[in-house]
């Protein structure tokens, strides 16, 4: 069938099979690799992106569901002028990432709470990154990174 | 991993994905959120030939007050549950419950009518609804009919729905005492899905996860009615329960589970209330 889904504010369009999941769209169709494959079960959290502004396992998704809606993938993020976005840049200077398999999808999933929760505390952050897994176990400086970014956030988009 | 082949079908109103689902009958599924079917495709599992996506129904997505119960409109999400006023004052079991459903990439996707739908013994909501009293309202070819939730879940993943009949409401009695409610999971991981769980609304007490449908622990609210306290109704709690043993538990570790988590919840119900 023919999908069109908004990426990262350019339309992509493509004939796809019926049974297409959102992130080999993203991977395959729109050429976007960041998004990973982990576990493909809804369970790690590495394929999650902002289907119409909220985070999504990108695995769990059909391309066909998402036909019309507008997703983000960490691609998207930062401002095209070189300057990352407030929580890239936090996960940078807190050091939230090891190696760098769960990184997309946890900033994709931080991006999505700060949206919800713009001033969350530790705990809301632990609980909110519960989709998320860290085959590093490197939690804590994730956990710092979004709390960093959280202040950085806010002063960007005032409320 | 992706699902076997289907035909993906996109329904606008309830009356459109009425008439697909007749066309293909027991061949069709019907797609909401498709947290729970995706899955289990991929895992050939289920091999539907048609999927009928019903996820921009948004007819179907509401929480709203009517004469004495509150209307649920099937497609509102886990995560709409639990950021309603409205279910927060009248119902604060079922939205602090469908808070507490997988993680909030699924609460963003799954909807309270595709998981009563799925019914998973495992699931959540379906044994909140059931600790509940709700009515289900189905709609198909032949009109539209009202099913109590204690006779709605048969077995294993099936329910009374016929092949073309769409869950489109879920209505529940306003609680006499809305404060007297606890919702306990026990899980290996946050996301995982319960071992064992219980809904307690007032003197009625649900299990997940304790058989093949969700359950209603009958001889705890019979405790309960006779004046027992949360340590000696919870003993009953395994009684008439027939839990499955897995990878995570066996029979008698579930019934011990079951025991002590109701006596968690019915000391929390009470001290709420």
């Amino acid at each position: 069938m023919k999908v069109t889904i908004k990426v990262n504010g350019s339309q992509v369009a493509a004939e796809v099979a019926d049974r297409t999941l959102l992130v080999h769209f993203l991977r395959e169709v729109a050429n976007l690799t960041a998004t990973n494959i982990g576990c493909d079960s809804t369970s790690c959290g590495a394929c999650t992106v902002l289907l119409d502004g909220r985070s999504v396992k990108s695995c769990t998704v059909l391309a066909a569901q998402a036909d019309g809606s507008e997703v983000t993938t960490v691609e998207g993020l930062a401002d095209g002028a070189g300057e990352m976005h407030p929580v890239q840049a936090a996960f940078h200077a807190e050091h939230g990432l090891q190696c760098g398999f769960c990184t997309p999808g946890m900033v994709m999933a931080a991006v999505s709470l700060l949206a919800e929760n713009p001033s969350p505390t530790e705990e809301e952050v632990r609980s909110a990154l519960e989709g998320n897994l860290c085959r590093c176990t490197g939690y804590h400086n994730i956990v710092r990174a979004v709390l960093a970014a959280a202040p950085a956030l806010r002063e960007r988009r005032p409320a | 991993m992706i699902p076997a082949q289907f035909t993906y079908k996109r329904a606008f109103s309830v009356d459109e994905a009425l008439d697909l689902a007749a066309q293909d009958g027991d061949d069709a599924k019907f797609l909401a959120g498709g947290h729970s079917l995706l899955p289990l495709m991929k895992l050939r599992l289920a091999v539907p030939e048609v999927l009928i996506d019903i996820g921009r129904l948004h007819e179907l997505r509401y929480v709203r007050e009517e004469d004495g119960h509150i209307a649920v409109g099937a497609l509102t999400s886990h995560d709409e549950l639990s950021r309603s006023g409205l279910l927060a004052s009248e119902l604060p079991l079922l939205a602090h419950a469908a808070g507490q459903v997988g993680d909030p990439q699924v609460r963003h996707r799954g909807t309270i009518g595709g998981s009563l739908a799925h019914a998973d013994p495992a699931a959540d909501l379906p044994a909140v609804v059931l600790a509940l009293d709700a009515t289900l309202v189905a709609r198909g070819p032949s009109g539209s009919r009202e099913i109590p939730v204690a006779g709605f879940f048969q077995s294993l993943f099936e329910t009374v729905l016929e092949p073309g009949e769409l869950l489109t409401e879920i209505r529940i009695p306003k609680p006499e005492t809305p404060a007297r409610w606890a919702f306990q999971k026990f899980t290996k991981r946050a996301i995982d899905y319960a071992i064992v769980g219980v809904a307690v609304q007032g003197g009625s007490v649900a299990l997940v996860n304790m058989g093949q449908t969700p359950v209603r622990a009958a001889a705890v609210e019979q405790a309960l009615a006779e004046g027992a306290g949360p340590r000696d109704a919870a003993a009953h709690a395994a009684e008439g329960t027939s839990p499955s043993a897995d990878i995570n538990a066996d029979r008698g570790y579930r019934e011990h589970l079951a025991r002590v988590l109701v006596r968690r919840a019915l000391e929390e119900s009470q001290a709420r209330g």
